[in-house]
């Protein structure tokens, strides 16, 4: 039986993670490597790595970190954050990603996920929509959630899905920081017009929210989070543990 | 050393990444008399089965995959690779592919409920068949290995050494003498993964 994923994603900023990491026993709390190790051999069942640099030197050195991960971690790799062109996909692929997550870059050019998924196939295009509740309907933000787009979230996303994305990480801006769970209804919003893996983002602020995500909504097939991971208030070991306690299919290593 | 072969399909990175990380010596290379003086050979893919078998015989590799397989040199394929190694595909058309191993390519749809998702991605657990096969000689049973596809090995059951359960069970790797293939991707699959290239590699 397919188990359910659980994915730390961690953002990246001129090679070094940041937002606060709070480890003991790393000596680097900012290495990416050493972190993507520390959670590969915690159980992570795949990575995410955002790109928050500006600068072309910052992605240069991005690269050259997402390489170095390649080299010593053997489970898959989402990277994303500016990616904008099919230049940008090559970019990151051949230094070991297996996905890449497209985002203001979709919104830009819509173009960019048919011409991606026809190139490296519909499994390495991940659509991450931003989406907020404006009047009681869900809209697609871009820049990182600071800019309203108009756009209706659902029909936005089918779309997306439509042109060849064949995967979904829908993070919802209403729940995002809030740790009071993931977004439910938003999540079923989207699980029912896509045929592909969705992957929540947003909300998760304990291991009860993994539960309560997979037991009520079967269709998702991930839970994203980021800070809950890297400030230890979730051990993955446990999460994973508690998710087989409750009949949830996991892989515990 | 090992040939991984590079016929223009597929980002073989992380398989020589995951080659270096459990010692072996690889090479990734189109060249056929480094092929052929390889030990052993991997045939990895991704992408559409037509456009890589017409790769493959285009560069005149197909060739030389299977006369190394015929004289016994070890030779596993992975993902498309291991699709590659069965007689004919169904994906978009019908294909031939080197007919090492005995079985066609079907889609996972015909065989799967239709709730459930395509492709079948993400990590699943083995279970094995028939006497426990060499290259699992360093895991288990139930473990988890990561899947990436929409097309399985179907009429191979002579050859299948591991299923795996997606709403039917789905040929997850097979084995026939010196020829291997698996359908998921151990260079994806963590320690589990290393452990099935390892394997592989003392052949």
């Amino acid at each position: 039986m397919i188990t359910k994923r659980i994915i730390p994603c961690l953002d990246v900023k001129n090679g070094r993670v940041v937002k606060g990491v709070n480890f003991e026993g790393l000596s680097d709390v900012s290495s990416p490597v050493e972190l993507a190790r520390y959670y590969s051999s915690a159980g992570a069942d795949e990575l995410v790595f955002y790109d928050i640099t500006a600068s072309a030197e910052g992605r240069a050195l991005f690269t050259d970190i997402l390489r170095e991960v390649a080299t010593q971690i053997f489970i898959p790799l989402t990277v994303g954050g500016g990616i904008n062109t099919v230049a940008d996909f090559d970019r990151v692929l051949k230094c070991g990603a297996d996905k890449v997550s497209v985002n203001s870059g979709a919104i830009r050019n819509p173009e960019l996920i048919y011409e991606a998924a026809k190139l490296y196939g519909d499994q390495c295009v991940v659509i991450s929509a931003d989406v907020k509740r404006v009047d009681g309907v869900f809209r697609v933000f871009a820049k990182g959630g600071r800019e309203n787009t108009g756009m209706e979230a659902i029909e936005w996303i089918r779309r997306c899905v439509g042109n060849g994305a064949g995967e979904v990480v829908l993070n919802s801006i209403d729940t995002d920081g809030v740790k009071g769970g993931f977004d439910l209804e938003m999540l079923d919003a989207v699980c029912q017009v896509v045929n592909v893996p969705v992957i929540a983002s947003g909300g998760a602020g304990c291991i009860d929210h993994f539960t309560t995500l997979f037991k009520s909504l079967p269709k998702v097939d991930a839970g994203l989070a980021a800070s809950i991971f890297h400030f230890g208030e979730v051990k993955i070991e446990d999460l994973k543990r508690e998710l087989h306690k409750n009949n949830i299919p996991v892989r515990l290593s | 050393m090992i040939a991984i072969i590079d016929y223009g399909v597929g980002n073989l990175f992380s398989l020589k990444s995951s080659l270096a990380a459990i010692g072996a010596e690889a090479v990734v290379t189109g060249d056929a008399s480094a092929i052929r003086s390889a030990d052993k050979i991997i045939l990895p893919g991704v992408g559409a089965f037509g456009d890589a078998a017409a790769k493959l015989r285009e560069t005149g590799l197909d060739r030389v995959v299977i006369s190394e397989a015929e004289k016994g040199k070890p030779l596993m394929g992975i993902c498309l690779g291991m699709q590659l190694l069965l007689e004919k595909s169904f994906e978009y058309g019908e294909h031939d592919g080197l007919g090492l191993i005995k079985g066609e390519i079907r889609p996972i749809a015909d065989v799967i409920p239709k709730e459930l998702k395509i492709p079948h991605i993400g990590w699943n657990a083995l279970s094995f068949k028939g006497e426990k096969s060499k290259v699992f000689k360093y895991i288990n049973e139930g473990d988890h290995v990561y899947f990436v596809h929409s097309f399985y090995g179907a009429e191979c059951e002579d050859s299948v050494i591991a299923t795996t359960e997606y709403g039917a069970s789905l040929t997850a790797a097979v084995a026939r003498d010196n020829v291997y293939g698996c359908q998921f991707h151990p260079e994806k699959s963590g320690d589990v993964g290393l452990r099935i290239l390892k394997a592989f590699c003392e052949i």
